[in-house]
């Protein structure tokens, strides 16, 4: 019993049916336990204030944006070897999902930014970064619903991510060239020094999970109507013919 | 690979194949700008590199759509494709007709449409080295984005979406050699890293190419 039986559409169903619950359940727990310790009961930033806690949708929703990527892309290459339709499926199903995650991180980074820095946008490296990968986004998802052919689709759009992918982090490092960022760097690494202070760290955490799981909740279900729209089509052609 | 490259150059020139439509849009562009932001040089001196650059790059966009549409539509695309050729070696030959026909005419236009901007004379060697360097990555890539949408009716605008957002690293470089060049900073740097993307493109992205063509191609 190999992981790519799940592969097999009718398997998928069956197991994402029993799944979707639970993932569904626990990111709903989990967002709302990180969002209300966030939000609720930490102290305040002494120079921020209160708009520190911003972070707890602001960090979440830009880690997902750039993993949501990342699993398109390893969904492409899955498709492109193995062709299971369920692969190419999900990484259609994971691009509105990523991009409304990159539009969250653009908003919120916004939102913070006025009283912060003073402005709603600075065209530094980050976010200038993140504007270009919502672009990559609306490209790939302009792609996947020109064409009409379901498995050219799917094949025209993996190159498109594989070399997409690419251009997204070459753009990410031609930003950090051309100009000086506003943006701070990561507080969160695992190999750093210093990080933030426990006291953001544990809600943040939380609360990162908790949008991971949302998003793996939201792709399985975007994934499992895609499927069930394919099966409905086919049936009416079916049905038209006999 | 020679007698159809020697095909397409051909195509081009003759038979109202818009050869000259992307120069003539680029000295169009040069004098828009200038009666938009008004006619000061030293309002118009320091946008020049941004602007002459992004002039080639549109220019460059506008004659992408019939790298491939042309010969999808009358057949000879299949032919091309049975031919023993390698398909990647047609995308190859294809994105050097276009690079031949678009990037280096219009690399070569924009010295004297330098003029008209306000350029700093020192900036434009590099401006002409940064346009022959860079101007093949956009061709290679733009190859790559009309191999994607051949199929399409109305594939254009699409195209445009996505070749846009591919152009943006070979836009910062080359952008950054003409403005460092211009403010008499050394250009080592964005240059090396302007020729690698156009040599990774040149060298890369025609299989993603053939890839593109061969599923349009099914």
């Amino acid at each position: 019993m190999s992981v790519w039986e799940y592969a097999n559409p009718r398997r998928f169903m069956a197991v994402s049916a029993r799944l979707l619950p639970w993932v569904a359940g626990a990111a709903a727990l989990l967002c709302a336990a990180g969002l209300t310790w966030g939000l609720f009961f930490t102290p305040e930033d002494f120079r921020m204030g209160h708009s520190v806690k911003i972070i707890y949708i602001h960090v979440p929703s830009a880690f997902v944006a750039i993993n949501a990527w990342f699993m398109m892309l390893v969904a492409s290459l899955i498709w492109l070897v193995r062709r299971h339709h369920v692969s190419a499926l999900a990484a259609r199903a994971a691009a509105p999902i990523g991009l409304v995650m990159t539009l969250v991180a653009l908003l919120t980074g916004a939102i913070w930014g006025k009283p912060m820095w003073g402005t709603y946008w600075a065209w530094d490296p980050r976010l200038t970064a993140f504007l270009i990968l919502g672009l990559f986004y609306l490209g790939y998802i302009a792609l996947w619903s020109a064409i009409e052919a379901q498995d050219a689709a799917a094949d025209l759009t993996s190159i498109l991510c594989l070399v997409g992918t690419v251009f997204a982090v070459l753009s990410r490092y031609a930003a950090q060239f051309w100009n000086q960022g506003l943006h701070q760097g990561a507080s969160l690494s695992l190999d750093a020094e210093e990080n933030i202070s426990d006291v953001f760290w544990q809600p943040l955490v939380l609360s990162i999970a908790g949008f991971t799981l949302l998003f793996l909740a939201l792709v399985l279900l975007r994934t499992r109507t895609e499927i069930r729209r394919r099966r409905l089509h086919s049936l009416s052609l079916k049905a038209r013919l006999a | 690979m020679s007698a159809l490259l020697l095909r397409d150059l051909r195509l081009a020139v003759r038979a109202g194949g818009g050869f000259g439509l992307g120069l003539v849009f680029f000295l169009i562009l040069a004098t828009l700008v200038p009666l938009a932001v008004g006619p000061r040089p030293d309002l118009l001196a320091p946008v020049a590199p941004g602007i002459l650059w992004l002039g080639a790059l549109l220019a460059c966009l506008l004659s992408l759509d019939r790298i491939f549409a042309l010969d999808a539509e009358d057949g000879s695309l299949d032919l091309l494709a049975t031919a023993p050729l390698p398909l990647a070696g047609v995308a190859t030959t294809k994105a050097l007709a276009h690079w031949v026909t678009t990037g280096l005419p219009l690399a070569l236009a924009a010295g004297p449409l330098s003029l008209l901007l306000f350029l700093p004379p020192g900036a434009l060697p590099w401006l002409l080295l940064a346009l022959l360097l860079g101007t093949p990555a956009l061709s290679w890539l733009g190859t790559f984005g009309a191999a994607l949408t051949v199929g399409l009716r109305r594939g254009s605008l699409l195209l445009s979406l996505l070749v846009l957002p591919l152009y943006i690293p070979t836009l910062v470089f080359g952008a950054e050699v003409v403005r460092r060049g211009a403010a008499g900073l050394p250009v080592a740097t964005p240059l090396a890293l302007l020729a690698a993307i156009t040599l990774g493109c040149v060298a890369l992205l025609p299989f993603a190419t053939a890839a593109a063509l061969r599923v349009n191609l099914r």
